[in-house]
């Protein structure tokens, strides 16, 4: 269990590993997660589950380097074991027939964005999305994307693809043009907190997908804790799915900082490490 | 009497409430129990020493570590007794005709046996006798409040006005002694009847079921949520009182009795009850704790810096966070804030010292007579230095413009009438605010059950505070073959309640399966 079976880099800093878990496979839906500890010392982390296999007995993680865990992460090869893997956590997107839905993507966000874009093809609907990156390189599974869309609108800071702009940018062009019933948006706070306005104005119903910091991912801790509608939340158990209009980004992205002193140190530490 | 004692007196007085709580076992174990007190080699123990002379040995002092050595050590604070030490307590024992000390035991320990035990020199048959009924005794030795179980029962206390016989210290003497002498008995299990039971859980309470469930026969797994095995023994209680190497040695002997254990296994996520009724499970305990942290929901509580005790303990004990050796980060904070009066309150706050705090204080609304914390907790944290601000509250904390938590506003309390609790309930006095700064706060005010089970078991009855209901004799939940105990029955207590639960329950799923399942 925990082999990884395949390894692909999607971008220079962009890694998506295949690891054989057929017990997650084989209960994953779109919108979970799992948590992950990669060896002995590592800690535990929090990663949207972006694809399965119940046939093969897989799941596919899509990992950005950031910090120390990631980066171990990106160093493993086919063959290596993650020691500790355990899920499929949290609810899973509720998947109705609406019409049109309009899904936004930032960055890494496009991962687990997915197989949310999938699942609500699959229940009939038409599926926009539109997917943001800094620059051309950066932007991960267009043509995964593409398979299971209606439309796809592609924005970069730079223009070096598809259009200049930020995702609010396409998604306004989408919200103007047409009649959108729900949207989603899974990617950088700061991103979620714009994505989740330009809906409002319209007056489209939207969901967000929070990636906080979690350490037992079941409840316990209270780590991943978000204010939504004035109210404390546990990412990991009552969502990692809330309503994208009242989420209280600026405290979550507050809260996602909380270690930056602690993590840069140990980032230091490691990369000195690795380097002898 | 030693003023722990007197303390308990006053908050409990004479009345036996826990013996309530194993009345049944009590009942049915008589006869047993006079049967072995009749044994001659305890009828010639007890002659060989007069009464007066037990009674007049004063009760033996736990060797500690120095207060200001061990506050920057996370080794443990009590070393132990020596034999010598251990024998001579043990001989206070009056081996009593009623031995009104069972009673008090969640799990009916067979309390004068083993100390009888001990004091004829057999203490690797002293420790057999703790595993007669309890699979963790060296956890026990160490982290149960014995002052309101079993010693506050005792003869000494009960007639004579002295200090109770020190059965906590003699219970970790015998389980060490046994553990250090490389000689571990396996207690013997029947054999293997091939019906298969599901613990979910593997805290206190679980283990307490697979240690019964596999001496009578059954084909026991425990699923753990979590990469190690142990529940709060190892995320929540910190290594200087309940090192991790003792709840191991106690698990692995669980396993060489045959239990099979498996982590990372999520039941009602990586596997339904449903789906493990398929692969031939029969039977269930649901013992999956108090998993999820209470907050006050004051204004800034959601500032950095502030964690649930959960957080910061499992970062520390889990996860190693301290050691920089481990990817786990966690604040060192030098001005520390823990609010709350029980265990976990002072494990959190001894905690932070260890971590190099300078100040550390506990927050708590009531008096220090008041608070849930085990006695001896209390008294080694005083020793440590740490400041008790009792009878205050917080009201709201303040941030930098980071979300970085740096002070907070108390209210000061006084005490009133008593509350359904039987303490007197705290009442805010107006106008008695004032502002605190610290950079750390850790809320240790309670759990509530964890949702991750009951939510995937819909069908399941659950009381309003979200513990399970079940039958207070059987455990048996509203879901014939599923049984439960523990904190997500009691809402939040201590290992050894959950303990007695698992006892219970695994007698409740041996008739449940004698019935149903083993007839057939």
């Amino acid at each position: 269990m925990n082999k990884i079976v395949e390894k692909e880099l999607l971008s220079n800093n962009v890694v998506k590993l295949v690891i054989d878990a057929p017990r997650i496979a084989a209960k994953r839906k779109a919108g979970h997660f799992v948590i992950v500890k990669i060896d002995e010392k590592g800690e535990r982390i929090p990663l949207t589950i972006a694809d399965g296999d119940i046939k093969k007995g897989t799941i596919t993680l899509i990992i950005q380097q950031v910090g120390v865990t990631s980066h171990k992460l990106m160093m493993m090869e086919a063959g290596d074991t993650i020691m500790d893997m355990v899920g499929p956590l949290g609810h899973a997107t509720e998947i109705e027939k609406v019409g049109t839905v309009l899904c936004a993507g930032g960055g890494v966000g496009i991962a687990p964005m997915l197989p949310i874009a999938r699942a609500f093809q699959e229940a009939g609907n038409r599926v926009i999305c539109v997917l943001a990156a800094r620059n051309k390189e950066l932007l991960i599974l267009e043509e995964e994307v593409r398979m299971c869309s209606d439309e796809v609108i592609i924005m970069t800071d730079d223009g070096s693809y598809g259009k200049q702009g930020l995702v609010t940018h396409g998604m306004e062009e989408v919200l103007d043009r047409e009649k959108v019933n729900f949207a989603v948006t899974i990617g950088p706070a700061i991103m979620m907190k714009y994505a989740a306005l330009t809906t409002k104005k319209y007056n489209v119903p939207t969901i967000a997908s929070l990636n906080t910091i979690m350490v037992d991912g079941t409840g316990m801790c209270g780590a991943c804790r978000v204010t939504v509608d004035g109210k404390t939340m546990f990412v990991c158990v009552d969502g990692p799915e809330f309503d994208a209009h009242k989420i209280d980004y600026d405290e979550m992205i507050m809260r996602l900082g909380a270690y930056e002193v602690e993590e840069r140190a140990a980032y230091e530490r490691f990369m000195k490490k690795t380097k002898v | 009497m030693d003023s722990r004692y007197k303390l308990f007196k006053s908050k409990i007085g004479n009345s036996r409430k826990v013996n309530n709580l194993n009345h049944n076992i009590m009942e049915e174990r008589k006869d047993f129990l006079k049967e072995e007190r009749q044994q001659e080699w305890r009828s010639e123990l007890r002659k060989s020493i007069k009464a007066k002379e037990r009674t007049d040995i004063p009760r033996v002092k736990m060797l500690e570590q120095d207060p200001f050595e061990r506050a920057k050590n996370s080794a443990e604070v009590n070393q132990g007794l020596t034999e010598d030490m251990a024998f001579k307590e043990a001989r206070r024992c009056l081996d009593c005709a009623d031995p009104t000390c069972i009673s008090g035991c969640p799990v009916g320990i067979n309390i004068p046996k083993f100390i009888k035990r001990i004091e004829s020199g057999d203490i690797l048959e002293a420790a057999k006798v703790l595993k007669e009924t309890n699979a963790l005794p060296a956890v026990c030795g160490r982290v149960c409040p014995q002052e309101v179980q079993c010693e506050i029962n005792c003869f000494y206390v009960q007639k004579l006005k002295k200090d109770p016989v020190a059965i906590g210290f003699l219970e970790r003497f015998a389980a060490d002694y046994e553990r250090n002498s490389g000689k571990m008995s396996v207690p013997e299990v029947l054999e293997r009847n091939g019906v298969k039971v599901g613990i979910i859980g593997s805290g206190p309470s679980g283990l307490a079921v697979a240690g019964d469930m596999i001496k009578w026969g059954y084909d026991v797994t425990v699923f753990e949520a979590l990469h190690e095995i142990g529940g709060v023994l190892k995320y929540g209680i910190p290594e200087f009182r309940l090192p991790n190497e003792v709840v191991d040695v106690e698990i692995d002997n669980l396993r060489k009795m045959g239990v099979k254990f498996e982590i990372n296994f999520i039941v009602g996520k990586t596997a339904t009850v449903d789906d493990l009724k398929a692969d031939g499970f029969e039977v269930f305990f649901v013992g999956s704790g108090a998993g999820l942290p209470n907050f006050m929901n004051i204004p800034g509580e959601n500032y950095t810096g502030i964690f649930s005790s959960n957080e910061y303990l499992t970062r520390v004990n889990l996860m190693n966070a301290a050691d920089e050796e481990y990817d786990t980060p966690v604040f060192s904070g030098k001005k520390v804030a823990v609010i709350g009066g029980g265990n976990t309150a002072m494990d959190s706050v001894r905690t932070s010292k260890r971590l190099g705090a300078d100040n550390s204080m506990i927050i708590y609304r009531r008096s220090i007579e008041e608070m849930p914390a085990r006695v001896e907790e209390v008294h080694h944290a005083q020793e440590e230095g740490i400041e008790f601000m009792n009878l205050n509250s917080p009201l709201e904390y303040f941030a930098d413009d980071k979300g970085r938590v740096r002070s907070m506003k108390l209210q000061k309390m006084r005490l009133g009438e008593p509350d359904s609790s039987g303490r007197r309930r705290p009442i805010p006095i107006e106008g008695s605010e004032y502002m605190v700064d610290v950079d750390t706060v850790i809320v240790a005010i309670g759990v509530s059950p964890n949702p991750l089970i009951p939510s995937s078991m819909p069908e399941l009855k659950m009381s309003d505070w979200g513990t399970i209901i079940v039958n207070k004799e059987t455990m048996e939940s509203s879901i014939p073959g599923v049984f439960a105990g523990g904190d997500i029955v009691r809402g939040g207590a201590t290992v050894i309640l959950a303990m007695g639960d698992g006892r219970k329950a695994a007698a409740g799923m041996h008739e449940y399966l004698k019935k149903n399942v083993l007839k057939k």
